[in-house]
């Protein structure tokens, strides 16, 4: 074989090989999905949405609450880790070249791998045994807590990839460093903060653990911030636990719930985040 | 070129007049008294005293690492930008230190302005809100004002034909001689009174240089120019009074063709020919 030939052999193999990889890759999230949809679409009705859980044992009854508390606890974490994840990311990409950069860079990292549990339990003492009470609060403490590193990590990679030159020439227009910073380089890295915030969210509404010792889930729709309150991760926890089969028929529906919420919110803030800064002009 | 100062008949300049031409020069916009810069323990700029007369071009010239760049960024204290950078001396413009104590360098530079070497863009913005940028993150909001800034700006750049059609696309996909002009007409567009470019030219093409060196002809009236190349014929074709610099010191200053044609030092001399550098 001609050194051109074995060179063009070996690029398609690597080209197969890499298209093979991307495909194993796809089987896991298409055969979830297929299980789920499979499963979980026969159980999905207005009733089933939107009603409070059943007696166990008896068919009926739905996942109301725990979609309720999931949307209301990620409301909650969003309001509380998103601003501080971001400004974070911000403080240490433009700000953060210096010692206590260095080290609140670290502490994130630590921060970022440890196990949601242990901020379950850590939440429990601090705030459920000192009030008393399971609360929606504390949940959505646990989760801000999970989700601010994630955002701080992926708002400051964003914010690296602006190249200084960019920097550079709004400060040479005379633009403070603080409109520099808010209005050139995070609008030229909109696209890579934004997608960390979706992964963030993703992961937090997924969170099962650190719920369980925060907002405990519940039977009942809301009633108080400083009440117990159900989730869907939760709820479809529990279901699955149940050896009834209309149970594990209403886990199956509440993970599908649970995707689809995930799935709306993606599409939905990508949607609202692709236009420009600026509508250019007003003029027609 | 024309030649300013010998239709006005003067003497020839001795060295020492060349060497301080703050002691002989009129329409002084910015001079430099006695400056340095360092980047960390490395001294950059040694001692330097330059004067820019006003609505002039001004080339300056040097080998590599000269402190050519760093001449002009330290202009508009953009120097001070890079971590473990400073400065000593005096910087005048119109006669008041822009370094003085309680000198906010954000209005220095929207006095003097700059172009970089790269054309940089603002990527993620359209032609309209590059050049828009300056005004409007600084708080001017009036449509009407805007819209003619931009125009304005881009028809002094040469890209107000090219672009008119099409304000809205974004500015990354214009040509790499057409982003300068567009990184031009940004810095026009707050009328600063200096304009300072770091080799503009050296990642273009030779058209796209010949247009930006007519704009600095053609802006030159109502700006002052100062341009830092490493391209001598660019320095000889664009400007009225051109600095030697060597290992961040003034080696050589005066007009132009004085430069170019009799040079007083020998090293400057060297340079022109290119025996180094």
């Amino acid at each position: 074989m001609s050194n051109y030939s074995m060179r063009r052999f070996k690029n398609k193999l690597a080209l197969w090989i890499g298209a093979l990889c991307a495909a194993l890759a796809m089987i896991p999230l298409v055969s979830i999905l297929y299980d789920v949809v499979k499963n979980g679409a026969s159980s999905l009705n207005v009733d089933f949405l939107t009603s409070a859980p059943g007696v166990i044992g008896q068919a009926g009854g739905g996942i109301g609450p725990a979609i309720q508390g999931t949307l209301l606890l990620v409301g909650l974490t969003i309001i509380m880790g998103v601003p501080l994840g971001v400004l974070s990311g911000i403080y240490l990409t433009e700000f953060g070249d210096n010692p206590v950069g260095r080290v609140i860079r670290f502490l994130n990292d630590v921060l970022a791998e440890f196990p949601s549990v242990v901020i379950g339990v850590v939440i429990f003492t601090l705030i459920v045994l000192t009030f008393k009470s399971f609360s929606v609060i504390a949940g959505a403490l646990a989760l801000s807590i999970i989700m601010l590193p994630i955002i701080t990590r992926s708002t400051e990679e964003s914010l690296k990839l602006v190249p200084n030159s960019i920097r550079d020439a709004s400060m040479a227009l005379g633009i403070r460093r603080w409109r520099t910073t808010l209005s050139v380089v995070l609008t030229t890295a909109k696209s890579g903060v934004v997608t960390g915030i979706l992964l963030a969210i993703a992961r937090v509404a997924g969170e099962t653990a650190p719920l369980v010792f925060t907002i405990l889930g519940s039977q009942y729709f809301f009633s108080g911030l400083n009440s117990p309150m159900d989730a869907l991760p939760i709820r479809i926890y529990r279901l699955a636990l149940l050896p009834y089969p209309y149970a594990q028929a209403q886990g199956w529906g509440a993970a599908l719930v649970l995707i689809l919420m995930v799935l709306v919110v993606n599409i939905g803030v990508r949607l609202a985040t692709r236009g420009r800064l600026y509508t250019t002009r007003s003029r027609a | 070129m024309t030649l300013h100062l010998q239709t006005e008949e003067k003497q020839p300049l001795s060295r020492e007049e060349i060497l301080h031409p703050h002691r002989t020069l009129e329409n002084s916009k910015v001079r430099t008294e006695d400056f340095d810069a360092w980047y960390g323990n490395n001294q950059v700029l040694k001692k330097l005293n330059i004067e820019v007369r006003e609505h002039s071009v001004t080339a300056i010239i040097g080998p590599s690492g000269c402190g050519k760049s760093t001449l002009i960024r330290c202009l508009n204290r953009m120097h001070e930008l890079v971590s473990r950078a400073r400065t000593s001396g005096r910087v005048m413009l119109d006669g008041s230190d822009i370094y003085a104590k309680g000198v906010d360098p954000v209005t220095i530079r929207r006095r003097v302005g700059m172009v970089f070497q790269k054309p940089n863009p603002f990527p993620t913005m359209s032609v309209y809100d590059n050049v828009a940028a300056g005004l409007r993150l600084n708080g001017e909001r009036n449509h009407s004002v805007l819209d003619r800034a931009v125009q304005q700006s881009l028809e002094l750049a040469f890209l107000w034909d090219e672009v008119k059609g099409d304000l809205d696309k974004s500015g990354a996909s214009l040509s790499g001689g057409q982003q300068q002009r567009l990184c031009i007409a940004r810095a026009l567009a707050v009328e600063p009174e200096v304009i300072l470019m770091d080799e503009p030219c050296s990642a273009l093409d030779p058209i796209a240089t010949a247009k930006i060196e007519e704009l600095i002809a053609s802006i030159k009236g109502n700006y002052t120019v100062v341009i830092v190349t490493h391209n001598m014929q660019q320095a000889a074709r664009v400007s009225d009074f051109t600095a030697f610099l060597y290992l961040g010191q003034l080696i050589e200053y005066g007009e132009t063709t004085s430069l170019f044609e009799n040079p007083v030092e020998e090293l400057t001399e060297r340079y022109l020919t290119g025996k180094f550098g």
